[in-house]
């Protein structure tokens, strides 16, 4: 037993040795991309300027329904009468279920003065599904656009629909300004 | 004639100015009515404190586990902050952030300066990993929310043979090295997207998922934590960490007595038993063994690395430059006919297709030494398990494995010395085979234990 406490000793040594290079291994790697981290914590959001309204949102967000909604940039709006983003195209001018592009109902028309009606979303109903984009993109201001909301965003670390988006619209931004909203920027 | 030439004429103007028109087309109305416009619904985020939040609790979490573990030894205070932890980053955070798919945004984030990780993320990763450098695997027995979930469900353990469990336990090891270099190369985030839990934690979410994580919970039934021992790509580091730990989990307080009672105890077969003795021809047939398996290593490294690089095609399709790159390309040669929408969305860019083929290109070469390197890194982690198979290890006393250990405190109690320790009688099952104990403390069970 005489021989064998220096063998340990060594032992010991090189377990002491890369214990303290792993713990300095971690601590460095945090340290530098904790340093690296100088910005705000992000959010997920969808530009609306490479959206192109294909409707993933509304089938690939892990909420049910999704954390994307349409919503509506009234500084751009025209205020139609025949809305092309609430009525189908050629439909008669009522609100009849038949007549409207929604498929839950999920925007309401109020007269405002002649000739301007008022569109608004109803959050509780409207399922991200871009219908309403598509066809204001194509006849009107394009000033219906999806948004992801952060009432209901859980901010999942891989987004399902970023994964799933075409076009590459989903971006990161800051948590403090988490909207991308069409319009009002340049008319603030 | 000049009626076509105007038509012509107009398009080519028109034509371009559609791109223009699809803001402001008609102008805003001037109201005369008073009528004030609404603001754009924008509902407020959850505040970037909150992550501090997290962190705080995490931090508390581990330095409880750690002393839950090896100063209290009580296993029901790991088991009531093991649900406190399934309820707060479970259910109530939905199981993200997690330092499990923390790896991701680590490897991201060396991937790409320009990725922002949040500090929550680097924190997550980190502190787990301290932890296991003092206290081992403190995270995996009362804090990760997985661990948790299946640990609940765990009625009636099966022991698994040690080679099988070596085998299945580099199904990790190919899903680290899977998601490391899918993150790293900005692909996709693997672990988060296939998180078998997180849709039972948001009761939502997909189906196949749900179900895959459905199928590890009947598993655990039977089988202690399968994610956490076969698949779990943070569990193998923490593993790896763990082994150096500075206060290993013992499962007596102060000594073995060999009595064998915490043979079973170890629904996760980490305890390890007391070694036989073994003859002189015994150590001569492992000697060649182990010179051969020294000797097919490097072949195990190196097929195995090519294998890595060979599958550098396929594993760039999840890329998403790749996949559109490949769309486009088809399309371009007439080998699909209708328009999809990434190549319409790639179209409106205005970018050029020969960029994208160059960034596909680099991106597949990135994924052609980074397949390597992953391959290489099983291969090893394969060859070392075997040779760690067939070295035949020392051991005088029923230990729990530095590496292996959950920490989940259940053996403590199946240890005679531990009621001694804390003052209270023993329980009948430990008392009862007083003969047993007897015998076996003096060496004479099991078989070849060295006195």
């Amino acid at each position: 037993m005489t021989d064998e406490p220096p063998k340990m000793d060594r032992r010991r040594f090189c377990g002491q040795s890369v214990w303290g290079l792993c713990l300095a291994g971690i601590g460095g790697l945090s340290g530098y991309l904790l340093g690296r981290t100088r910005q705000p914590e992000t959010r997920w959001q969808i530009d609306p300027t490479k959206c192109i309204a294909c409707g993933n949102c509304a089938t690939y967000c892990v909420l049910e329904p999704s954390a994307v909604k349409c919503v509506q940039a009234y500084k751009i709006c025209a205020y139609c009468d025949f809305c092309p983003g609430f009525l189908e195209p050629g439909a008669r001018l009522d609100t009849g279920a038949e007549n409207e592009l929604c498929p839950t109902g999920a925007i309401t028309r109020h007269f405002v003065e002649e000739p301007y009606f008022e569109y608004n979303i109803l959050d509780e109903l409207c399922i991200g599904c871009g219908k309403c984009v598509k066809g204001c993109e194509a006849f009107g201001n394009a000033s219906l656009f999806l948004q992801v909301h952060h009432d209901r965003c859980v901010n999942c670390n891989e987004c399902a629909i970023a994964a799933a988006c075409p076009s590459d619209a989903f971006v990161r931004v800051p948590v403090d300004r988490p909207y991308l909203l069409k319009g009002v920027e340049e008319h603030a | 004639m000049s009626r076509g030439v105007l038509a012509i004429a107009v398009l080519a103007v028109l034509v371009p100015c559609t791109v223009t028109w699809a803001i402001e087309r008609f102008p805003p109305p001037d109201f005369e009515s008073g009528y004030e416009m609404p603001p754009t619904q924008a509902p407020d985020a959850r505040p970037g404190v909150w992550q501090y939040l997290d962190v705080a609790v995490l931090l508390a979490a581990l330095s409880v586990a750690a002393w839950l573990v090896h100063r209290l030894r009580s296993r029901r205070g790991v088991f009531l902050l093991m649900l406190f932890c399934l309820a707060y980053f479970g259910f109530w955070r939905k199981g993200c952030v997690c330092p499990i798919g923390a790896i991701g945004n680590i490897a991201w984030a060396a991937g790409d300066p320009n990725y922002v990780v949040p500090i929550a993320a680097v924190l997550f990763f980190a502190l787990p990993l301290v932890f296991a450098l003092f206290f081992g695997r403190v995270f995996c027995a009362a804090v990760c929310p997985f661990g948790a979930i299946q640990d609940l469900v765990l009625v009636r353990p099966i022991m698994i043979p040690t080679w099988l469990e070596a085998a299945l336990r580099l199904g990790a090891y190919v899903y680290l090295s899977a998601a490391v270099l899918l993150a790293f190369t900005g692909s996709m985030l693997l672990i988060c997207r296939y998180d078998p839990f997180v849709p039972i934690f948001r009761l939502g979410g997909s189906f196949n998922i749900f179900v895959l994580g459905a199928a590890f919970l009947v598993v655990g039934l039977f089988i202690g934590r399968p994610y956490c021992r076969f698949l779990c790509p943070y569990g193998v580091i923490l593993r790896a960490l763990s082994r150096l730990s500075r206060h290993r989990v013992t499962i007596t307080p102060d000594e073995c007595i060999r009595c064998r009672l915490c043979e079973d105890s170890c629904p996760f077969g980490a305890i390890e038993p007391p070694t036989a003795e073994w003859s002189e021809a015994d150590y001569k047939v492992d000697k060649r063994r182990l010179a051969l398996l020294l000797l097919a290593a490097p072949v195990l490294v190196g097929v195995l690395a090519w294998g890595g690089a060979a599958l550098a095609g396929p594993l760039s399709r999840t890329h998403r430059q790749v996949r559109l790159a490949d769309e486009v390309f088809l399309f371009d040669a007439g080998k699909i006919t209708e328009i999809t929408d990434p190549i319409k969305a790639f179209r409106r860019t205005g970018r050029l297709t020969e960029d994208l083929y160059a960034e596909a290109r680099a991106i597949q070469n990135e994924f052609r030494w980074g397949g390597a390197l992953a391959g290489g890194f099983v291969g090893l982690v394969a060859a070392g398990s075997l040779v760690g198979l067939s070295i035949r290890w020392r051991r005088n006393d029923y230990t729990a494995h530095a590496g292996g250990c959950l920490a989940c405190a259940r053996c403590f109690a199946y240890c005679p010395r531990h009621h001694v320790h804390k003052g209270h009688a023993a329980p009948a099952h430990a008392i009862a085979p007083d003969r047993f104990i007897l015998a076996n403390a003096q060496g004479a069970a099991p078989e070849g234990t060295r006195p």
